[in-house]
């Protein structure tokens, strides 16, 4: 089976600050995948070299085989790869269905001129739109909040919403950061089934960020480990959970803070 | 909730006003001066407000496309367009005057959309100074002493024709795919880029859709003063359209429609005491930003506003997982 | 030669009244990034002070001198703590907006006590050098010497004080630097009083060298030295006073080999083009954003 995304030897540097060097990284297609290590690492620069936010100063990366460094984000993002991020990045002062609304940018068929005058396909895709953005709403248990303004959302619903409009850009492959942060036992509980069922109705394959290690070993079938920037363990959650790089990584910062 | 028969009564009331108006002398001159400038205010706070509202952005350089908009439509009524070309020639010179401005409009967000912050501020402000010097050294159209002559053909139907047009186009954009583009710029850049949308595009085409109706602004200005000089269109040209928008509340069209009024009457009821109105409403201006910085409306609109397909009908069919 | 090292002369006096203007952009900017618009128009009450302690006052040089830069000083102070300092949390626009109209009311203000351009009798009875074609006056000697040490002054004051570290610390983050102990709002205030003092110099200076002013005279001067803040790099002092400098040099440059006329439209077009070519300007760099 070809990979769902292929990274070889990506390397960035900040400065004369190496931020990831060496990183490879392979997701088969429906796979879920965690991305852990300590704080600094280099866990989001991988997520920011994936989704052109940064484009990667050394290797390549490829989705579904075809080359992304170089690309600007909104193409990527027209490839199908979605994120969240680490601090909610919500739209806050619009609503709800606009945030989801916006994840459909280049789902719109209608043109410029169309959009001016309110005429020709604009009525008909804009009801579409509106429409599917509803049902992702609806899947989500967000529906009656279409109206509210986003930021006035409690903060597990803004999270969720984050999920939703990355869901709505018609994504194959998602990236969470930190999906679980500021989430308490029983919530992260609910995110880990959550999760799992997004990834089966909307056929997903899955790179996660975390570092709440019972989320990473409950639902990831795969973890990979980074500290400074480099890969140190890759395997399953149970064989990392033991392996004594890592648990040096973790320790060896615990130490020091 | 649906009261859009509402808006084509007042419309259609308004368009019998603008039309009667003139023709029975229902008010003197002035006030009818009055009433157009105000029709081409509401144009120019409402597209100023597309940058400095909606895309969040901060353009300086407005009256400078308005100059550009008022210069060309001018030149192709005095010296281009034959007056045989009769009922097309006016709304023709006009269009010009905004694709004009519009293009100019091109030229300048393609370098200032590199970068962020400021840095728009920067651009148009150099800008809006180069078209005001750049127009007091060609002779041609009669350097720093201004273009005479000029027709008064904007009469009160076509600036009422011309202000719902542009009202109802922006509002048109705001609440369409491209607009929310716009919007999600606003609040999130790097989100929005990463959701799919064209940044760098979408603010290029917002900023061209803002300049060619300050085009359009400047044309009919130009047509109402039979007059143009470099000089009306120098900084404090920009800030009072600043203050109507800011006046009026950022990111509301119906403000910038209550920020351009406001501004219009305050001005002339102010008018007699002298140079003290010119004190107190720039400190209204600062009272406003102390204690509603976004402005009466800011970022609301009116209900009535909105396009009925934006809002949702909810499907009852969904089934929860 | 003569005529181009005249011209030099003629540049550098320019060129040292922008620059002190384009500090007073640049010091707001780099510790509140606002770009203060009102900062034109206190140069102009510089301008406008020198007039009245030159006539109504008859003051001497330095005490009229010292009488601009503490009275746009004060008036910075003012204007900080009653305009700006209660939109430090509000949408950075409104602050931007509020500048504009401080600029307003300061220009009308004084539109309402002389609403007619005013004629600044001299402070010095200057003396003219002669040497080899070049004429050299003690005032433009005065005032190209006295922008320099202002300029000096500020460089140490910036780089080698405690001040500097805090103003510093205070652009990089506010929040941080307050925990840390900066006593925020004190160096703000401090900021502000510096950059308008000197803005009230230059305003001073510029009456002595084109003695006739009028309360708009600080917009174009203003905007054009803001300008030049930008194009040296806006938050940079150094690349402040060399964006004046530039700025001098390019008008009168223009003016002794074109039609005067054609003064502002080339400086403009040529800041406008480097401002494209260096977005940040030439000594600024961009700050790293975090995603």
């Amino acid at each position: 089976m070809t990979p769902w995304l292929q990274a070889n030897n990506v390397g960035h540097h900040f400065g004369g600050l190496s931020a990831i060097s060496g990183f490879n990284l392979e997701l088969r297609p429906g796979e879920l995948v965690g991305l852990i290590g300590p704080n600094g690492a280099g866990k989001t620069t991988v997520f920011n070299l994936i989704t052109g936010v940064y484009r990667a100063a050394e290797g390549s990366i490829q989705f579904q085989g075809r080359e992304l460094v170089g690309l600007t984000p909104w193409i990527i993002s027209g490839l199908g790869i979605a994120r969240t991020f680490q601090n909610i990045r919500i739209f806050k002062q619009l609503s709800v269905l606009d945030n989801v609304r916006i994840a459909y940018y280049q789902h719109a068929r209608y043109s410029l001129a169309e959009a001016l005058l309110h005429l020709g396909r604009y009525r008909r895709e804009e009801r579409r739109l509106t429409q599917s953005a509803m049902e992702i709403l609806g899947l989500l248990h967000l529906e009656a909040y279409a109206d509210e303004q986003a930021d006035s959302l409690p903060y597990g619903l803004q999270r969720r919403l984050e999920i939703a409009r990355a869901l709505a850009t018609g994504a194959t492959l998602l990236l969470l950061d930190e999906p679980a942060a500021g989430m308490n036992p029983v919530e992260v509980g609910q995110l880990m089934e959550f999760i799992g069922w997004i990834r089966r109705q909307f056929n997903l394959t899955i790179l996660l960020i975390e570092h709440q290690m019972r989320l990473v070993t409950g639902i990831c079938e795969r973890v990979l480990v980074l500290d400074f920037g480099v890969t140190i363990a890759e395997g399953r959650p149970d064989e990392i959970q033991n392996n004594a790089q890592v648990l040096e990584a973790y320790l060896g910062q615990a130490e020091d803070g | 909730m649906n009261r859009h028969w509402i808006i084509g009564l007042l419309l259609l009331a308004g368009a019998g006003l603008s039309w009667a108006i003139p023709r029975y002398e229902l008010l003197n001159p002035y006030l009818q001066a009055t009433l157009m400038y105000l029709g081409i205010n509401i144009i120019l706070a409402t597209s100023l407000n597309l940058i400095n509202g909606y895309l969040g952005e901060f353009s300086v350089g407005h009256a400078g496309f308005m100059a550009v908009g008022a210069y060309v439509s001018a030149i192709l009524t005095v010296m281009l367009i034959p007056v045989g070309a009769a009922i097309w020639r006016f709304p023709l010179a006009i269009l010009a005057g905004g694709g004009a401005a519009a293009l100019t409009g091109l030229v300048v967000a393609i370098p200032a959309f590199r970068t962020r912050g400021d840095y728009l501020a920067i651009v148009t402000l150099a800008f809006a100074m180069i078209v005001k010097s750049a127009l007091e050294n060609i002779n041609a159209i009669g350097g720093p002493r201004g273009l005479l002559g000029i027709e008064g053909l904007s009469t009160m139907p076509w600036i009422f024709a011309w202000t719902v047009l542009s009202v109802w186009v922006i509002r048109n954009f705001v609440y369409s795919n491209p607009g929310r583009g716009v919007l999600a710029i606003r609040e999130d850049e790097v989100a929005a880029e990463l959701m799919g949308v064209n940044t760098r595009w979408v603010k290029i085409r917002a900023f061209m859709i803002a300049s060619f109706f300050a085009g359009v602004a400047g044309g009919l200005f130009t047509h109402l003063l039979q007059f143009i000089s470099p000089r009306i269109f120098d900084i404090t040209k920009t800030t009072d359209i600043l203050v109507m928008v800011y006046l009026g509340g950022v990111g509301s069209i119906g403000g910038s429609i209550m920020g351009a009024s406001l501004f219009t009457v305050l001005q002339e009821c102010l008018r007699p005491l002298g140079v003290w109105r010119m004190v107190i409403m720039p400190l209204l201006l600062i009272l406003l930003m102390l204690f509603r910085p976004r402005g009466i409306m800011g970022l609301r609109d009116f209900p009535w506003f909105r396009p009925s397909v934006e809002c949702p009908q909810r499907p009852p069919e969904i089934h929860h997982s | 030669m003569a005529y181009l090292f005249q011209q030099i002369l003629n540049a550098l006096q320019l060129g040292s009244i922008y620059a002190l203007i384009a500090l007073g952009y640049t010091m707001v900017y780099g510790i509140m990034t606002m770009i203060n618009f009102a900062h034109g128009d206190i140069f102009m009450v510089g301008a406008f002070l020198c007039f009245v302690a030159a006539t109504v006052l008859g003051l001497p040089f330095i005490p009229a001198l010292l009488l601009s830069m503490t009275g746009c000083a004060l008036l910075g102070v003012v204007i900080e703590r009653l305009a700006y300092k209660p939109l430090r949390n509000a949408p950075r626009v409104s602050a931007v907006i509020t500048a504009l109209g401080v600029g307003l009311v300061l220009e009308h203000l004084t539109l309402v006590f002389s609403p007619y351009p005013r004629h600044v009798p001299a402070l010095w009875s200057s003396a003219t050098w002669h040497v080899g074609g070049v004429t050299l006056s003690s005032l433009q000697a005065l005032i190209i010497v006295l922008s320099v040490l202002l300029m000096v002054l500020l460089d140490w004051l910036v780089r080698r004080t405690m001040l500097g570290l805090a103003i510093r610390a205070i652009s990089w983050d506010r929040t941080v630097a307050a925990i840390m102990g900066v006593p925020v709002d004190a160096v703000i205030s401090l900021t502000f009083a510096i950059g308008a003092a000197l803005g009230g110099a230059a305003g001073f200076l510029y009456a002595l060298a084109y003695p006739v002013i009028d309360p708009y005279m600080g917009v174009i001067v203003g905007w054009k030295a803001f300008i030049a803040a930008v194009v040296g790099g806006i938050g940079n002092v150094r690349g402040a006073m060399l964006g004046g400098f530039i700025l001098g040099a390019v008008e009168i440059m223009v003016a002794a080999f074109l039609p005067s006329t054609y003064r502002d439209l080339i400086a403009f077009a040529l800041l406008f083009t480097l401002l494209i070519l260096k977005p940040y300007g030439l000594l600024g760099q961009p700050r790293p954003q975090k995603v």
